[in-house]
């Protein structure tokens, strides 16, 4: 009873909000509609994602080659190379460029992997200052939050919210909710910061190993902003971000926003590939427990996501539980196959939090068979003793009584008779029976299926 | 044609009526189903709670009690997508094989192995069918809104052609409804909400009678309909054919 909040319990508590609970499914139903019409008007869109999915299967076969050909390519377009085994390593090779450049102001363009390794937190307790431009980063980053979406990082909160985040934060008015002023406020107050920034670190989308070069994807322009005016720029990848050439690049950039809000494709596709005259440019190229699920076949194929967020829009459980109901920086359906390969224990509950409908494989534009992971993953929890007590051994107890039909028989009129005569407040009472807290059990029947069918066939064996 | 009826747990002892439905249907489209009256479960509870390797014991006892039928008829798309799908940890033996090919649910039954695709009879209702997503997904017994606007399925045609019936138009055409198997427990709040969502999208489009091919779905909605006291029936789609064929 005293154990850590699991997904269920930080679920409960966002659905007591009934009201801001429809509101945010219908906005995220809203997202995956716009996927819909987008995926209708494009009638290869199977195709693309069969492509996609071979691509990808392909490259993670060969990650090791095309990892050094991408950085053999880097290396000699100019650009430095760094290797991180984990996020404390990640956060060190950051840092150390930083402070080499002898800068003290970062602005950082959206990046989850980033928000993974927990960069900010370390480089504000080393003295630099590190700014979030993606707008709903910034907002989330002034409320001291985590991300709630890979796309769409504040879709938790409403314009209500953010007024007061600004009214707090950038001074404006008490009160605002105009988008427009907003928005306004927010590129005048981050203006300046990019005009002031030192050194600019982004995430990355793809990384064409024939080339050398990064993709960042972005509709704000944020992150070319900031990449223009400072003199260094430093991408953080996770290692699994390649493509073999740039004509696969092609595929995914069709796939990307389609997938994720529905657009034919990102306003800003940017190509990184050399430095400029006097500038620099760094990539750090992060494991962080990749090559571990690299290792899981079952699991393997969870590192084909693009990040876009569709499994999310989809997730009739995201929708009503929202990201932060996950505790892991990527939420929905596919943080819940990613997080147990980071700490099983403590995401343990993740893999449960599904009905396995499978909406989500059926819009993952790489074909992740997430649901079928999920279930893998609950069978992986079972084995390791990481499911609740009580349902391990009601489940022993069960598999006993279904391997038995005389016992089963037995065991179901029991409970029916049971039910019959045990008080209504009894039979439902929510404290015992989770069931009834929002629904009537079944009433019981006078006889069981196979009373009335030896009834009827008396002579039958 | 040796065919047996497959009764799932649950409906066996709280949904008799939908087991006798199937029983009777399946005799007036002449087939003789048999129950071997030693089954008990498919085993997917324990299976998808994460204990597949307690399920064991229950997938053998399911394939011995079936092995020797030609088809094994379950009115439960999910129970029979458990057993296609994910009797794979047993050893494969040919009547494993066989008892996971020959396990059918009872509308692909009617549709694909005999071949009906129109039943007769009237039913004047304003009916609403609930997709199982195991059904839908898993079975490929429906379109998906993931991948076409355009909304068709085998049971959808089955309703669509009884005289009189006036089959609801959904805002969310296949939305999952919340059920989960043991998900309707252990995240009882997430459950219960996905489950009124749906409801409230039938009650809102006219839905007087909630049908579909899955009792598991039906029995949660149906403890929902109930509680709230919406002004619809629930019924497995089994009883409405066998009911309106003479």
């Amino acid at each position: 009873m005293s154990q850590a909040p699991n997904h269920a319990d930080r679920s409960e508590r966002f659905l007591l909000d009934e009201e801001r609970t429809t509101w945010h499914d219908e906005t995220l139903w809203f997202i995956r509609q716009k996927r819909d019409r987008a995926v209708y008007a494009t009638p290869e869109f199977q195709e693309l994602r069969e492509l996609a999915s071979q691509i990808k299967d392909h490259t993670l076969s060969r990650l090791a080659e095309y990892l050094e050909q991408f950085e053999a390519r880097a290396l000699a377009n100019g650009v430095h190379v760094h290797w991180a085994a984990d996020a404390e390593e990640h956060n060190r090779i950051v840092l150390d460029i930083v402070r080499q450049a002898r800068a003290t102001r970062v602005v950082k363009s959206k990046s989850m992997l980033t928000e993974e390794c927990h960069l900010n937190p370390h480089l504000l307790a080393h003295g630099v200052e590190v700014i979030d431009s993606d707008l709903g980063e910034r907002i989330i980053q002034l409320r001291d939050e985590a991300p709630s979406h890979v796309v769409l990082p504040a879709i938790h909160l409403k314009k209500e919210d953010v007024g007061e985040t600004f009214w707090q934060h950038l001074g404006t008015e008490k009160g605002l909710t105009d988008p427009q002023q907003l928005t306004e406020a927010a590129r005048q107050h981050l203006r300046a910061k990019f005009l002031a920034a030192e050194v600019a670190i982004s995430g990355v989308n793809f990384a064409v190993a024939e080339t050398g070069s990064v993709v960042v994807c972005t509709n704000e322009g944020n992150a070319d902003l900031a990449i223009g005016l400072a003199r260094v720029h430093i991408a953080c990848m996770g290692m699994e971000k390649l493509v073999p050439r740039l004509s696969d690049l092609a595929v995914f950039t069709r796939l990307l926003t389609r997938s994720a809000t529905g657009q034919p494709i990102t306003t800003y596709t940017s190509h990184f590939t050399r430095p400029l005259p006097g500038r620099e440019l760094h990539v750090v190229i992060v494991d962080n427990g990749r090559s571990q699920q690299l290792g899981r076949p079952d699991f393997r194929a969870s590192l084909k996501c693009i990040r876009c967020g569709a499994c999310m829009n989809t997730c009739p459980v995201y929708r009503r539980s929202g990201g932060h109901s996950y505790d892991f920086t990527i939420p929905g359906p596919i943080g819940a196959i990613l997080s147990p390969n980071i700490d099983m224990r403590k995401h343990a509950s993740l893999p449960f939090a599904s009905t396995l409908c499978g909406s989500c494989t059926d819009v993952c534009p790489v074909k992740i068979d997430i649901h079928t992971q999920l279930y893998k993953w609950r069978q992986v929890l079972g084995a390791a003793g990481e499911i609740p007590a009580s349902k391990k051994w009601s489940m022993k107890l069960l598999s006993r009584v279904l391997a038995r039909p005389g016992l089963f028989a037995a065991g179901g009129s029991f409970a029916r008779f049971g039910l019959r005569f045990v008080p209504h407040a009894l039979s439902h009472a929510p404290g015992y029976n989770p069931w009834a807290i929002a629904r009537e059990l079944p009433a019981p029947p006078q006889q069981s299926f196979r009373a009335w069918y030896a009834q009827q066939r008396p002579n039958q064996a | 044609m040796k065919v047996a009826l497959f009764v799932p747990c649950y409906v066996d002892q709280f949904y008799p009526q939908v087991a006798i439905a199937s029983l009777q249907l399946l005799a007036k489209l002449g087939v003789a189903a048999a129950f071997p009256k030693q089954q008990t479960c498919c085993g997917q509870p324990m299976a998808n709670s994460g204990c597949e390797q307690d399920a064991k014991p229950v997938y053998h006892h399911f394939v011995d009690t079936f092995r020797d039928y030609d088809y094994v008829v379950g009115p439960a798309g999910s129970c029979v997508y458990h057993v296609r799908q994910h009797f794979d940890i047993i050893d494969q033996t040919p009547a494993v094989q066989h008892v996971r090919t020959a396990t059918v649910e009872l509308f692909d039954f009617i549709t694909q192995v005999l071949g009906i695709t129109e039943l007769p009879g009237a039913y004047p209702h304003r009916v609403g069918l609930h997709l199982s997503c195991h059904g839908q997904r898993g079975l490929h017994q429906a379109n998906e809104s993931e991948m076409t606007p355009v909304r068709d399925g085998r049971l959808r045609r089955l309703l669509a052609g009884l005289e009189g019936l006036a089959l609801t138009e959904l805002d969310r055409n296949d939305e999952c409804c919340g059920f989960g198997g043991t998900f309707c427990v252990s995240e009882a709040a997430i459950s219960a909400r996905m489950g009124q969502d749906r409801l409230a999208d039938h009650v809102r489009n006219g839905t007087r009678v909630l049908t579909g091919g899955d009792m598991s779905c039906l029995m949660h909605l149906e403890g929902l309909v109930r509680r709230r006291q919406l002004p619809m029936r629930v019924l497995h789609a089994a009883e409405i054919f066998n009911g309106a064929l003479a």
